[in-house]
């Protein structure tokens, strides 16, 4: 508890820069493919790299997600039980949507 | 000049209610609000109750929701606010009487910072020098006269008054950070780090917004941040 609010503040501005990052390089590539069909953008994603980077993408969405959720659920839901139990569901949740993705990305 | 203000009397009223005046503010030669409050208490309702002393915007006492935002009744004109005037408490503190706030929890926030200068070392003969441009950094922090506008304004505040120190508070928790004399900048500092205290704040800016002082709190809060992460605590 003690240095987690400068921790998640500084998860918070990284997670953020990165997926800026991210998404525009997605418009970008978008853009400079103006006839983008199912073939070209299946064939994006069997990069290596393609998939490293969508997947640290993901994880950093998560990140994200886990400290706004936490710290609406803090303000808004008093009852301690209550607070665990959604908050282990939440994180439950998260985990699980990372290991999909890497199952959809390592699927293709 | 309508007037519509907030009234509630915890000894005799069951629930607060809003009452009207009608105050012929030429006659009574009224300019700002704290004025024309003057005027009603002198001469309609003397059970009106507010706070006010300097009437010129340095105590900082009669901070209140004059149409929907919070400002100093006595740095308010008239003549800039529409009709009728909706004068109510600040919002979000237990109220003692009509216009008057319990500002014990702005204060406990206020004293969680170390409101004072912290030296450890040795006491020189004289003084404690500061170049100008260490002391130009005070400037924008010292001048604040803690009203209250700006943390009672701040939904953040509201949420959590007990654990979030709020704009006023933090504006002056980096005045003592920033002061070339004080030598517990890091402690203070990492007595902020939780997620609560500082980071609390979303950067609403309603703080900026209110201040009659014209201060800018979200900038001192935003240097507080970066200062964690250079002196990492
Ligand atoms: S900027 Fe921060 S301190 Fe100012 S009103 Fe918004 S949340 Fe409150
Ligand atoms: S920062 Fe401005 S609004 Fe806030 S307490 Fe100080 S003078 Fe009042
Ligand atoms: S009466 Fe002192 S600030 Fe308004």
């Amino acid at each position: 508890m003690v240095n987690s609010g400068l921790r998640d503040w500084l998860y918070q501005r990284v997670s953020a820069i990165f997926m800026a990052v991210y998404s525009l390089g997605l418009v970008v590539y978008v853009l400079a493919h103006p006839d983008l069909a199912y073939y070209e953008w299946h064939h994006l994603f069997t990069y290596m790299s393609m998939k490293v980077v969508t997947l640290l993408f993901v994880f950093l969405l998560l990140i994200h997600a886990w400290v706004g959720m936490w710290t609406v659920i803090t303000d808004y839901i008093k009852p301690f039980v209550l607070r665990l139990m959604i908050n282990i569901v939440i994180l439950l949740a998260l985990v699980g949507f990372f290991f999909q993705t890497i199952l959809i990305l390592w699927g293709i | 000049m309508r007037f519509s203000i907030y009234r509630y009397n915890p000894e005799s009223d069951a629930a607060p209610y809003m009452q009207d005046y009608d105050l012929d503010v030429k006659a009574h030669e009224c300019h700002m609000v704290l004025d024309a409050l003057i005027a009603i208490k002198n001469n309609m309702d003397d059970g009106l109750t507010y706070r006010r002393s300097c009437r010129e915007g340095v105590c900082g006492s009669d901070g209140m929701n004059i149409n929907g935002k919070n400002r100093l009744a006595c740095t308010t004109h008239l003549s800039a606010l529409k009709e009728p005037i909706v004068i109510r408490p600040l919002p979000g503190l237990p109220i003692v009487r009509d216009l008057v706030v319990d500002m014990s929890q702005f204060y406990k926030q206020y004293e969680k910072i170390k409101p004072y200068l912290q030296n450890t070392n040795p006491t020189p003969a004289k003084e404690r020098l500061q170049s100008p441009e260490e002391r130009s950094k005070l400037d924008g922090l010292y001048e604040c006269i803690l009203c209250a506008c700006c943390s009672t304004s701040c939904p953040s505040f509201w949420w959590n008054p007990d654990k979030y120190v709020g704009p006023a508070g933090l504006l002056q928790a980096y005045r003592f950070i920033a002061d070339s004399r004080d030598t517990e900048s890091k402690e203070r500092l990492s007595e902020l780090t939780d997620p609560f205290s500082v980071f609390r704040c979303r950067g609403i800016m309603n703080c900026v917004d209110v201040c009659p002082k014209g201060l800018n709190p979200l900038k001192a809060i935003n240097h507080i941040k970066e200062l964690m992460l250079e002196e990492g605590v």
